[in-house]
């Protein structure tokens, strides 16, 4: 069971893959002719939704396997957003059909599927804290949320693409190739971890922690940042001596981890530019060339407008009703819990800016895009750099 | 100053946009510029009068500006109370001055220094979320009340700049207006809109509830502040913590001495190979075996006190109910709820030892110590007697360098016997700890030998009542119920009018411009009229006009 | 007219959100959060001394109680007994008793203290926090100054100075 789970995790994140490329062709076929029937984008949607039937797949048997849903560690919980931000890119290709859409979303579906796969992905037991009906409730209903948020991100980048001007560099381009970078970076650490991982890299060190105990670490990528006072064991002889050694509070392992990542982003990228011979955003221009701004700015605020109210009922209430009762309180300002709140009062105030101020087109893309910093910063640098009662939705 | 009257003979409150009835545009905002329609183009009272402090008060907490920027500087402040754990979570019994120093340097020393170590519960943090409660009722009372009345004395009949100055707008001319316009109020009425006819033009209308969305969800917004803020009143909120050991029975606090608990057993289990799902083996082989915690609960027994209710007398009591309570499963009743939090494992309960002959190792009898009520003297008979000249339950030596006691609790206990035999009639002295003994006046010949050590567990469990849950429940149902109205319902209004031998139609909507267009789309196909063309859409486009653009 | 009516119902609405904002300010800010505010009635209670008398509060109206928690491992507990010993028969003369209520000690530990330090005022023992829970006590000693009408004067966290509980028993003389 637990097999066949995976494997229908893998075949789903292969045809999300092919997925993308028949949106592109949608692309580059509109531009050749604008009448006729869209076949590239009925085929791409049809795999999009095979393979979204495939994860479900995996989803329902490894539910199946373990006895509850697989919402309870962070592999879990990452892919399981990316397999709902699939869904509701199918609902909402079915009310706009926007090809060039799926040319975004997919892609960073399969980052974020890909990026959950690097963290352990064994099935975990539930902790007591976890056992209870409102892990399925509360956290499907949250990831939903944020998942249909994160479609007024992909809109919006769209928007951002098609709209900014590249023939000069400006604040605009420079904002938006930081968006390009932080993409590249992901899959930086995707590339990094599955080489040192395939190759089996593996550096023990002993060191000694904030409360002066000696402890060890294991280190699976080469050290360049190593531990307080850390020192290799004897069987990791000949690997890297890390260059620099790191204070006690500072996790020296995550942080490697970021470093080797940023590197490899910023080759990946700087890769990137010199094959293109422009900014990426640049490059991505021709394919946002045919998108109407004005149903680009829709959607974006149609995914926020359905995705608030969900995001609210998952990350707010059902939170605080599972935290009143398995943690006493229905409020304890935990991190992650003042980062649903930081998230909601976002959004809050991009709904107001857009009602009553007007904040429409490129501006209100612009807070889509950061809408979504804040909800990844909130899975990824919340769940592993500010622990809380919620880290061990980590590693 | 007071009122504007409109051609139509409509009297409208100064400071409107355009009329509330016949939509005429009373301020003339430009030539052909499309109407701004938010809050129907009513007169918001606060930006009228402006007179008098109150009315300045009123103004600025009016303003969706202030409202947007209180909102965001909260959010800046809830980041910052993220950057280092609140006091809350920082280990108990260390002072916070020093942990944040030492935890992360002079950043931590500053960020003690400047109070965000206790950043949610800081005056200017409960001020801002008080002020945006402020803003919510005065923002909502502002606009509702004239929205209200814009809404409900609008009219069918439309003056015609107001329709051409709609977003979408289209212009036919047909043979047989009276069937066109009929057939369309048939359709309308198919796609459930409420249409209302006079002289022949149509207004119809749908999910003009949706309008209220905002409202009701600020309404629950602020239901659910006054229940956060009722918690500082006295008696509707307890929190309390209990240690309760298996075996003990204990007033339940907070209770007023209404309610006693008694543990009959805490448990604590994990998971091990072998035992559970075999799925989990890879999970528990990284962390290691019985190391993933699988289950903690403590079976208790809940009793209530009958008769007069004094502290300290023994309270005659009445069993309730068993229950065992489990994290996830707190024990509920009376409005209370008790909740399994923490635990601890093997707490000394009786001490065991064996008074010894040092020399042949013969054992001369046994005392067992009960570590909460030690006795002063123990037979052990035939002229064998161990006296407790000293017993330190927590035992550490002072400042002084004397033996003394931490706390009450037996977590380290410690003892001065005087050991009499009738071989020792003035008796030995000897000092025994764990693991430890001293004979301070010299060598001994019987000793005390640790024989063994009775423990139980202690869960720690919290006991809370909050009579604010409900408000808060109702606050945030009526902010969700709110919230789905405004957000998946939208406000959608066609006008169809008859001007000058031509049908006019005019349509408008609060949200999802796209989903009226298809409705508008299937409302007039096959009617041979002009499909209302959207001129936000064309004006942008005759605005980029000179931009380069592919081959379209 | 209009006018006037609609000045009046922003300032009382006004006012209204100013008595809530002053409120939530005043009660998380400026009370504190005792189980028993001063000028309140002592609660009740009845605890038995190390001779095995009762004693109940109560049975104390008409004179002043110096009612002091107290632990043997307590320093500051410690340092203030041999005041109160010292203090206690000239002021029972005049209405005023002490009462200790240490905190659930084994006997022994309460006895063999009491004795090292000649302690004459009664003492019980609080087995089970009850009388603990009632008064709310937290952190040791913490004392409680209760006048002849049976209502809290005063309550005394922390160490005292023998001018201090001077002061303190001449403050409950009925």
């Amino acid at each position: 069971m637990v097999q066949l789970s995976s494997t229908l995790l893998y075949i789903s994140f292969v045809l999300y893959l092919i997925g993308t490329f028949l949106f592109g062709g949608a692309i580059r076929d509109k531009r050749k002719e604008q009448q006729g029937k869209d076949r590239w984008s009925q085929f791409g949607i049809a795999v999009t939704i095979i393979g979204f039937l495939a994860q479900v797949g995996y989803f329902v048997t490894r539910w199946i396997a373990a006895g509850h849903a697989p919402v309870s560690n962070l592999f879990e919980f990452t892919t399981f957003f990316g397999m709902m931000l699939v869904g509701a890119f199918i609902i909402v290709y079915f009310i706009y059909r926007l090809s060039v859409l799926g040319l975004f979303a997919l892609p960073i579906a399969l980052l974020i599927i890909a990026y959950a796969s690097m963290f352990p992905r064994e099935i975990s037991p539930l902790i007591p804290a976890l056992q209870s009906d409102w892990l399925h409730i509360h956290v499907t209903t949250a990831a939903a949320g944020e998942a249909i948020l994160a479609i007024s991100f992909v809109a919006g980048l769209i928007y951002l693409i098609r709209v900014v001007d590249q023939s000069k560099p400006s604040k605009r381009t420079f904002w938006l190739e930081v968006v390009m970078f932080g993409l590249v970076t992901t899959l930086g650490f995707v590339i990094v971890s599955t080489a040192f991982g395939l190759s089996g890299y593996e550096a023990k060190f002993t060191w000694i922690d904030k409360n002066n105990q000696s402890s060890e670490v294991e280190y699976h990528m080469p050290a360049l940042v190593g531990p307080h006072k850390g020192e290799l064991a004897k069987e990791s002889a000949g690997r890297l001596d890390p260059l620099v050694e790191m204070p006690a509070i500072i996790n020296a392992k995550k942080l490697n981890t970021v470093i080797w990542s940023l590197m490899a982003g910023a080759v990946l990228y700087i890769a990137l530019r010199l094959v293109l011979r422009k900014r990426i955003a640049a490059a991505l221009q021709p394919l946002a060339k045919n998108v109407n701004l004005d149903l680009a700015d829709e959607i974006g605020y149609r995914a926020v407008a359905i995705g608030f109210p969900v995001f609210t009922l998952g990350a707010l209430i059902f939170a605080m009703i599972w935290a009143q009762i398995a943690w006493t309180r229905f409020w304890g300002w935990d991190p992650k819990e003042v980062w649903a709140l930081i998230t909601w009062l976002f959004y809050a105030a991009f709904l107001h800016l857009r009602l009553s101020k007007g904040w429409h087109g490129e501006k209100s893309a612009w807070l889509a895009v950061i809408g979504f910093a804040i909800i990844m910063f909130n899975l990824v640098a919340v769940n592993l750099v500010i622990a809380g009662l919620h880290s061990y939705a980590g590693t | 100053m007071e009122q504007v009257k409109c051609e139509c003979g409509h009297v409208n409150p100064h400071g409107t946009v355009f009329c509330e009835s016949c939509g005429k545009p009373l301020e003339e905002q430009g030539e052909k510029s499309l109407l701004d329609m938010r809050y129907e183009g009513s007169a918001r009272r606060s930006q009228t009068y402006k007179r008098t402090i109150v009315d300045q008060i009123w103004a600025f907490f009016s303003s969706v500006k202030v409202g947007v920027a209180l909102i965001v500087i909260t959010l800046i402040a809830s980041v910052i109370g993220t950057i280092f754990p609140q006091e809350m979570y920082i280990p108990p019994n260390v002072n916070p001055a020093d942990y944040y120093e030492e935890q992360y340097g002079w950043a931590g020393k500053l960020y003690y220094e400047l109070g965000f170590n206790n950043l949610y519960g800081s005056w200017w943090y409960i001020l801002l979320i008080a002020l945006i409660g402020v803003s919510l009722v005065i923002c909502s009372l502002d606009r509702v009340v004239p929205l209200y009345r814009a809404l409900k004395r609008q009219g069918v009949k439309r003056h015609p700049h107001f329709l051409e100055r709609q977003r979408l707008f289209g212009v036919s001319r047909i043979s047989d207006m009276d069937q066109a316009v009929a057939l369309l109020k048939e359709r309308l009425a198919k796609q459930r809109y409420r249409v209302r006819e006079e002289d022949g033009h149509l207004l119809a209308e749908k999910g003009r509830f949706s309008r209220w969305g905002p409202y009701v969800n600020h309404v629950g917004l602020i239901i659910f502040l006054i229940g956060a803020m009722l918690r500082s009143v006295p008696g509707m909120y307890i929190d309390e913590v209990m240690w309760v050991r298996e075996g003990e029975t204990k007033e339940i606090p907070g209770t007023n001495g209404q309610y006693f608990l008694k543990s009959e057993k805490f448990i604590f289990d994990t998971y091990k190979k072998g035992e559970d799902n075999e799925v989990f083996n890879a999970a528990i082989d990284r962390v290691g075996d019985g190391m993933i915690a699988e289950n903690y609960q403590t079976n208790v027994v809940l009793y209530k006190r009958v008769g007069p209710t004094v502290a300290g007398a023994k309270p005659e009591l009445e069993k309730v109910k068993e229950y065992p309570i489990r994290v996830n499963e707190p024990l509920k009743f009376d409005h209370y709820a008790l909740y399994q939090v923490d635990f601890r494992l093997n707490e000394p309960k009786t001490m065991s030892f064996q008074l010894t002959d040092k020399q042949s190792g013969k054992t001369l009898g046994t005392v067992a110590i009960d570590l909460y009520d030690p006795k002063e003297t123990y037979n052990l008979g035939n002229g064998y007697r161990v006296e407790l000249l000293s017993y330190f339950p927590d035992f550490e030596f002072d400042e002084d360098g004397n033996p003394s006691t931490k706390s009450r609790v037996p977590n380290n206990p410690a003892f001065v016997f005087k050991m009499y035999a009738p071989d020792r009639p003035e008796g030995e002295v000897s000092f025994v700890a764990i693991q430890q003994t001293l004979e301070p006046f010299g060598d001994n010949k019987y000793k005390m030998a640790f024989a063994e050590l009775e423990t139980r567990n202690v869960s720690g469990l919290t006991v809370r009542r909050d009579f604010t849950l409900w408000i808060l429940g109702v606050g945030g149902a009526i902010f969700m119920f709110g919230l789905v109205q405004g957000m998946y319902w939208n406000h959608r209004r066609i006008w169809v009018q008859r001007v000058n031998g031509e049908l006019w139609i005019a349509a408008h909507t609060n949200k999802n411009w796209f989903g009226l267009k298809k409705e508008l789309h299937r409302l007039l196909d096959g009617t041979g009229l002009t499909m209302p063309a959207d001129r936000l859409e064309e004006r942008k486009q005759a605005g980029q006009g000179g931009q380069a653009h592919g081959t379209a | 007219m209009k006018k006037q009516q609609r000045l009046v119902m922003r300032t009382v609405i006004l006012l209204l959100l100013l008595a809530a904002l002053g409120y939530t300010i005043y009660a998380n800010f400026f009370t504190e959060k005792t189980a028993v505010a001063v000028g309140s009635t002592a609660p009740d209670f009845v605890l038995s001394d190390l001779e095995g008398r009762e004693h109940r509060l109560s049975d104390y109206r008409g004179k002043g109680v110096f009612l002091n928690f107290w632990g043997t491992w307590c320093k500051p507990c410690e340092r203030e007994m041999p005041y109160m010993n010292e203090l206690y028969p000239i002021y029972q003369k005049q209405g005023v008793e002490i009462l200790a209520v240490n905190v659930g000690e084994p006997k022994l530990n309460v006895e063999k203290f009491a004795e090292r330090f000649g302690l004459t005022f009664p003492i019980v023992i609080d087995r089970q926090d009850q009388v603990l829970n009632a008064y709310g006590v937290g952190p040791l000693p913490t004392t409680f100054l209760i006048d002849k009408n049976g209502k809290v004067k005063k309550i005394i966290t922390g160490t005292m100075t023998k001018e201090d509980i001077k002061q303190h028993l001449e403050s409950i003389k009925p």
